[in-house]
């Protein structure tokens, strides 16, 4: 904890410089004038036609799944690939290659079904 | 962050001058930016405020100071002004975790009557023997403050830019993180100095039980992890939201994106955020590939270190430490302008080319680059000294 330190230090550093220069230049800049057309959502000059949040289509929902899970496939070759070479230079490098290329096929299966069940077809 | 009041306020400005060079970094590179679309299109660019136009950069800000502060009537106040500010986060902390040169050995010394030291100096914010991780992890927070952007202007533009932006930044960072598994493989750390020592001197390799030596060329990355660099480069591309992958902010289609409702120096901070991507992706690909501050043969530490033997220890590592900065900078620069350079050259990409070229192309070719990674080094270090 105490090695993060100076990352929450910076952090906090940078969230206090942004808000004094957001305060900084709400003070000094041109105070704003409100009105019913400046209010507006820009939406090119033509009033708009929706109220509310806008409506998000479903597909950015499934990407965003795929790609948790895809990135704990890869997240699992990071230790993977840092203990490569010792296990090579102990003579276990084939046992620990098979071991992952096993695990890769499994990934693999899974990018080639997304594809046919066109997970990944954009329109 | 240190062990004594010296040590801790060292290692605190150390941070906040890396966090200062980014920002300042940004209207530099505004200016290159301009002036170097102006050069590449053929037109004049900014040339009258000041000599080169660069009193702009200056008019510029005050223009951004002065600008009428304004939030859209159906936005959320709240969100809408913590987006720019979480926008500048990743980009500090993923640079300050990126060393920039040599540590810096300080002698002990007398001040204020007390003795000090001796120190170690790293030239970089904090060092955790982990960094590709902690970079990695940060910089996919940037993912945050457009999604922040975009929900709390409230406004169609602004939502469908920012889903645009994180969705195309989360499919890309499955390519990056596999180029960068084949990185792994090769130098076996985590730890972007380590990997930088490991790219010192000529171009060796144990194969097969042999050692392979080239000696005029330098020991990079690159040499090893071609397929691997490109795909990283072009990944890193579109975390950055850079053409041809800035689809988030279209104009063509989106106005401008996620920062449609944004004006005066909030528009200015995503800038700084942007930026500080670009130059945290320049990095990664100089320590990566391009062996970070040694330049082989001519500018390593101990040939550097070697033109200051007439100085104090102190000043002779401080000296070193800057020279190599200066080397490392100097590739960084050149792979700004290549940012710059892509960005005026090349056209903008469909989003459904965008989703198919970061799923069903880079994906699979920096799964094949990581599986040929894998077998070649089984191949030439099983019996081999490396």
């Amino acid at each position: 904890m105490s090695q993060l330190l100076p990352v929450f230090a910076l952090a906090l550093f940078v969230i206090v410089f942004g808000c004094v220069l957001l305060a900084f230049a709400n003070l000094i800049s041109a105070k704003a004038k409100p009105n019913t057309v400046k209010d507006e959502s820009y939406e090119c000059g033509l009033p708009s036609e929706t109220s509310g949040p806008t409506k998000v289509p479903i597909k950015f929902y499934l990407t965003a799944i795929l790609f948790i899970l895809f990135d704990i496939e890869i997240i699992f070759m990071y230790p993977w690939a840092l203990t490569y070479g010792d296990f090579i230079s102990h003579g276990h490098g084939l046992y620990v290659f098979l071991a992952m290329a096993f695990f890769l096929l499994v990934f693999i299966f899974g990018l080639f079904w997304e594809v046919k069940a066109k997970a990944l077809d954009w329109e | 962050m240190g062990t004594d009041a010296f040590e801790i306020t060292v290692n605190f400005v150390k941070m906040v001058l890396i966090f200062l060079m980014m920002v300042q970094i940004v209207p530099l590179l505004v200016w290159v930016e301009r002036r170097g679309s102006a050069y590449i299109q053929n037109r004049f660019g900014p040339n009258r405020v000041g000599p080169l136009g660069l009193m702009q950069l200056l008019a510029d800000a005050v223009k951004f100071l002065t600008k009428e502060e304004f939030v859209p009537g159906r936005g959320y106040p709240f969100i809408y002004y913590a987006a720019p500010v979480v926008a500048m986060i990743p980009a500090t902390l993923a640079l300050n975790a990126l060393p920039l040169s040599i540590p810096i050995h300080v002698e002990a010394f007398q001040m204020m009557g007390s003795s000090w030291g001796p120190y170690i100096f790293k030239f970089q914010g904090y060092d955790f023997g982990i960094g590709i991780v902690f970079v990695l992890g940060v910089s996919s927070l940037a993912a945050y403050a457009l999604l922040l952007a975009g929900y709390g202007s409230n406004n169609k533009y602004s939502m469908y830019g920012a889903l645009r932006a994180s969705a195309q930044t989360i499919s890309y960072e499955l390519a990056m993180g596999l180029s960068i598994v084949g990185v792994i493989l090769l130098f076996n750390t985590f730890s972007f100095s380590e990997i930088i020592t490991q790219q010192a001197g000529p171009l060796s390799f144990g194969f097969m039980g042999r050692n392979v030596e080239i000696g005029w060329l330098p020991n990079w990355g690159i040499f090893y992890q071609p397929l691997g660099a490109l795909i990283l480069f072009a990944a890193l591309f579109a975390e950055a939201n850079r053409l041809p992958f800035d689809l988030p902010e279209a104009e063509g289609e989106l106005v401008a994106g996620y920062h449609t409702e944004y004006s005066g120096f909030k528009f200015n901070m995503f800038f700084i955020g942007e930026y500080g991507h670009m130059l945290v992706a320049s990095i990664l690909m100089v320590i990566f590939f391009f062996g970070g501050y040694t330049l082989y043969p001519w500018l390593t530490p101990e040939t550097v270190a070697a033109w200051f033997t007439g100085f104090s220890p102190t000043q002779a590592s401080l000296l070193t430490a800057l020279v190599l900065h200066v080397v490392m900078m100097t590739k960084v620069v050149f792979f700004l302008w290549i940012f710059i350079w892509v960005r005026w050259t090349l056209p903008r990409l469909r989003y459904d080319q965008l989703m198919d070229l970061g799923w069903r192309t880079m994906l699979p070719w920096a799964l094949f680059n990581t599986v040929a990674t894998a077998i070649i080094v089984l191949i030439a270090r099983t019996g081999g000294v490396n």
